[in-house]
């Protein structure tokens, strides 16, 4: 069943048990949120998202009101506006204001939205809390200092990853984002999936091996396919120069069905190895017990010379082929048939069996 | 002259609260046989008909709340709001003390409205002794069959002021941080382990035999007609009589305070009195010739809340109290929120500026606007309710916070 209701002058039908949000945004109408998230359970506690529904006392954050019929809606009035000012005053009066370092910067919620509302400093006085964490992993930096206190990583880390490796601690003003007993990440459940980064709206989560490389914001995008597994999460290469310089998320599910922008830790953190110097270029050829660079014909040329020799000496049996979850799936039916079809052995296995 | 009048506290220390024999003398348990010889929608509208509206602060009619109960599901539950954290508050205490067979004979009557046979009653973090006594009172009623298939268990908080707060108190007992749900959906229809469930305050548990024994029409005529019955409040600071008397709740605030309370203590001038806990309104003595209902105290800007009535003499500083008020809101906001997480924090933090003395007007414009918001967007009543003790003062004593500016 459908119900109408006027958002900002504009009438709109949608489904009974729509949230205003949707409601909202359907009309045209740009909210601003922070603990919204729609791959999350709703928490509703930012109120960044408030909205004026007419002849109501106080304002309802639209992300967790279901929209009635007949509503009136404003989502610009002033005391809306006043609402979302001081909302955002009141995050900048503890925060560490540091966008030029930040690497944030540029896709920032705090900062879009004081950009929007004109909010360039906060009419409170206050200091910063102190609560950067030094966490001695290499992989994430938490500086609690620009945390906005959404949530969002909480029900990140428990809803789609399962770790539960974060909550909150302690109440009040004093309530921020810890491991159990306030401890270092690598000491907790912390799989260092990054999942609490993709949802981070600010820059207080960010990953240390991406830092200082290029901020994500002016980085370009190249979306492709991981390749540590089989899985095939889709990831979005930071490039700059024409090197990767960082991985983020793409949680589109159009172009990332798989995983909606969801990694684990190889995925998001272990991409440095693509600009090593270390790294292989050519395949090796091994001879009188050194290694020299060869062609890819003339390596394959004595793998199959190698192989036909042995089958011949010994039988195909003789033979077996271990593949690998690093590559798809097409990969390894053709791995199998090269062995069954070709070879003439059933001794094919896996390594996702060790 | 006005005078007490005893509904709830008729029989207090003639009978052994513990002792379901002893209520049973006195009338006890009457009525629920009666709400449970009807069917439950009768007893919903009956109760509905009294008028008996919500002691917890909200003023919420209590049969209205139930029919918002779904019937089919199997489990539902009664929630007995025992949480009584407002500062000055004791009357919940007193009641049980005093006449726990009748809170569980309430419980009861609710179970059998809504269809419940679990019953649970969150008992205040400091009160040990009376969960002590609940238990014992539980037990014996079970023993004497007077509640039927009906259990109560008690469960204790441990000190949070927003646990008082319905939601947050499902969560606690839930065994999860106190925070409140934001809200629909309403307990009613999800609310302990996600089941209906109705949470209704001791003393409006308590109300519901004597409706049942004595008629919907026979309490809806006590007091005033849209808050009919009797209110149980608690008498504290500057007043000669500081304890705890049960009042038609037509009865005027001036009465409270000069006739039961004894007046002002040495003869003192009122400055302010506080009604319903820290979260009321400050009430300049112009305003006390009100009566004590809801809708009455809403009128004048104030509420009657938990019913606690906290007396200022003149001598009373208002800036230094409302400082007081806004470090206990600090201390208790959750920390969910935005407005009131950081807005409680900074409210204290200018209150302190002001009453040292080291304040600006510019200060007080903050204070209005932080006020503002705090009451239009935060997520649960803490931090909608916790302004009003400042915005109250600045309307009927500003000239206590300009005085006090650099
Ligand atoms: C911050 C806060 C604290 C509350 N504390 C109490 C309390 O201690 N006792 C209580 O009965 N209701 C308290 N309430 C009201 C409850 O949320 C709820 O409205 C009440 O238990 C409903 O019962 P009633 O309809 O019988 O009043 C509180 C509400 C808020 C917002
Ligand atoms: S988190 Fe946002 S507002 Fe804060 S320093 Fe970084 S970019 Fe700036
Ligand atoms: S990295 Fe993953 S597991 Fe660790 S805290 Fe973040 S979301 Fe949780
Ligand atoms: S760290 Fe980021 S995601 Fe987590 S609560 Fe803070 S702002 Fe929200
Ligand atoms: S208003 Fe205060 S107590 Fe209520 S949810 Fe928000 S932070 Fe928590
Ligand atoms: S986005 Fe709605 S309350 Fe945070």
């Amino acid at each position: 069943m459908d119900i109408k209701l006027t958002i900002n002058g504009k009438e709109i039908e949608v489904p009974q048990g729509t949230m205003l949000l949707d409601a909202c945004r359907k009309a045209g109408a740009d909210i601003p949120t922070f603990c919204y998230d729609p791959d999350l359970k709703l928490a509703g506690s930012c109120r960044m998202c408030v909205v004026q529904p007419q002849g109501w006392r106080n304002l309802v954050a639209s992300c967790v009101t279901p929209a009635q019929n007949g509503m009136v809606i404003d989502t610009e009035s002033p005391d809306v506006v006043e609402a979302r000012k001081v909302v955002l005053e009141l995050m900048l009066t503890r925060h560490k204001l540091t966008c030029h370092t930040c690497e944030k910067d540029g896709d920032c919620n705090l900062q879009d939205y004081c950009y929007r509302y004109g909010v360039t400093e906060s009419r409170f006085e206050g200091k910063i809390h102190n609560l950067f964490k030094d966490d001695s992993n290499p992989f994430i930096e938490r500086d609690y200092d620009k945390c906005v206190m959404c949530t969002r990583c909480v029900r990140a880390c428990e809803e789609i990853t399962g770790a539960r490796a974060i909550n909150v601690m302690d109440r009040g003003y004093h309530a921020h984002i810890a491991t159990a007993f306030d401890g270092e990440l690598e000491d907790s459940p912390c799989v260092f999936c990054g999942q609490c980064i993709m949802v981070c709206p600010v820059g207080a989560l960010t990953s240390k091996i991406a830092a200082g490389k290029g901020k994500p914001a002016q980085n370009e995008k190249v979306l492709t396919t991981c390749t540590y597994c089989g899985t095939g999460c889709t990831l979005e290469l930071n490039v700059k120069n024409d090197e990767i310089v960082g991985v983020t998320s793409n949680r589109d599910a159009e172009w990332s069905p798989v995983n909606k922008g969801a990694l684990c830790v190889k995925g998001r953190f272990g991409w440095d190895f693509v600009n090593s110097p270390e790294r292989l270029t050519t395949p090796l050829i091994k001879e009188n017990g050194e290694f020299r660079p060869a062609s890819w014909d003339e390596a394959l040329d004595l793998a199959a010379e190698k192989i036909n020799g042995i089958k011949e000496k010994y039988g195909p049996d003789s033979l077996s082929m271990f593949s690998s979850a690093r590559v798809t799936n097409e990969e390894n039916y053709l791995a199998q048939k090269l062995m069954r079809a070709a070879i003439g052995s059933n001794n094919v296995d896996h390594c996702a069996r060790l | 002259m006005a005078q007490e009048y005893r509904v709830l506290l008729e029989h207090a220390d003639k009978i052994n609260p513990e002792s379901a024999a002893d209520y049973v003398k006195v009338g006890g348990y009457k009525g629920l046989e009666k709400a449970r010889s009807m069917n439950p929608k009768d007893l919903t509208e009956e109760v509905k008909k009294s008028g008996l509206r919500g002691r917890g602060g909200a003023g919420f009619n209590a049969g209205m709340k139930w029919s918002f109960v779904p019937q089919y599901p199997e489990t539902k539950y009664v929630v007995c709001n025992f949480d009584e954290g407002e500062p000055g508050t004791y009357k919940d205490r007193i009641i049980c003390q005093k006449n726990a067979q009748a809170l569980l004979e309430g419980m009861a009557i609710c179970g059998h409205a809504i269809g419940s046979n679990n019953g649970y009653i969150y008992c205040r973090g400091e009160y040990p002794f009376v969960v002590e006594m609940l238990k014992k009172a539980i037990g014996n009623a079970k023993e004497s069959g007077a509640l039927g298939e009906f259990n109560i268990e008690v469960r204790m908080g441990a000190g949070a002021y927003v646990c008082g707060e319905e939601t947050a108190l499902i969560e606690s007992i839930e065994g999860h941080r106190g925070e409140p749900r934001f809200k629909p959906p309403f307990p009613g229809v999800e609310g302990l382990w996600r089941m209906p469930t109705v949470v209704n305050n001791v003393e409006t548990f308590a109300c519901l035999p004597y409706i049942l024994t004595n008629g919907a029409d026979w309490f809806a005529g006590i007091g005033a007609k849209s808050y009919p019955g009797t209110k149980v409040l608690t008498l504290t600071g500057d007043i000669e009589n500081p304890t705890y008397f049960e009042v038609p709740t037509d009865y005027l605030l001036r009465d409270v305070i000069y006739e039961l309370g004894g007046g002002v203590k040495g003869g003192k001038k009122l400055k302010a009195v506080q009604v319903g806990g820290t979260s009321g309104a400050f009430i300049p003595p112009q305003n006390i010739d009100t009566p004590i209902d809801f809708d009455s105290m809403s009128a004048i800007g104030a509420a009657l809340g938990s019913g606690a009535v906290f007396v200022m003499d003149e001598s009373r500083d208002i800036v230094d109290t409302i400082n007081r008020i806004a470090k206990f809101f600090e201390h208790e906001s959750c920390g969910q929120c935005t407005p009131c997480r950081e807005g409680t924090h900074r409210c204290k933090e200018i209150m302190e500026k002001i009453n040292t003395g080291r304040g600006t007007l510019k200060d007080i414009e903050n204070l209005k606007v932080l006020a503002r918001v705090m009451q239009k967007a935060s997520l649960c009543g803490l931090g909608q309710a916790a302004p009003i003790p400042i915005t109250s003062t600045l309307e009927h004593f500003e000239y206590e916070y300009l005085r006090k500016l650099m």
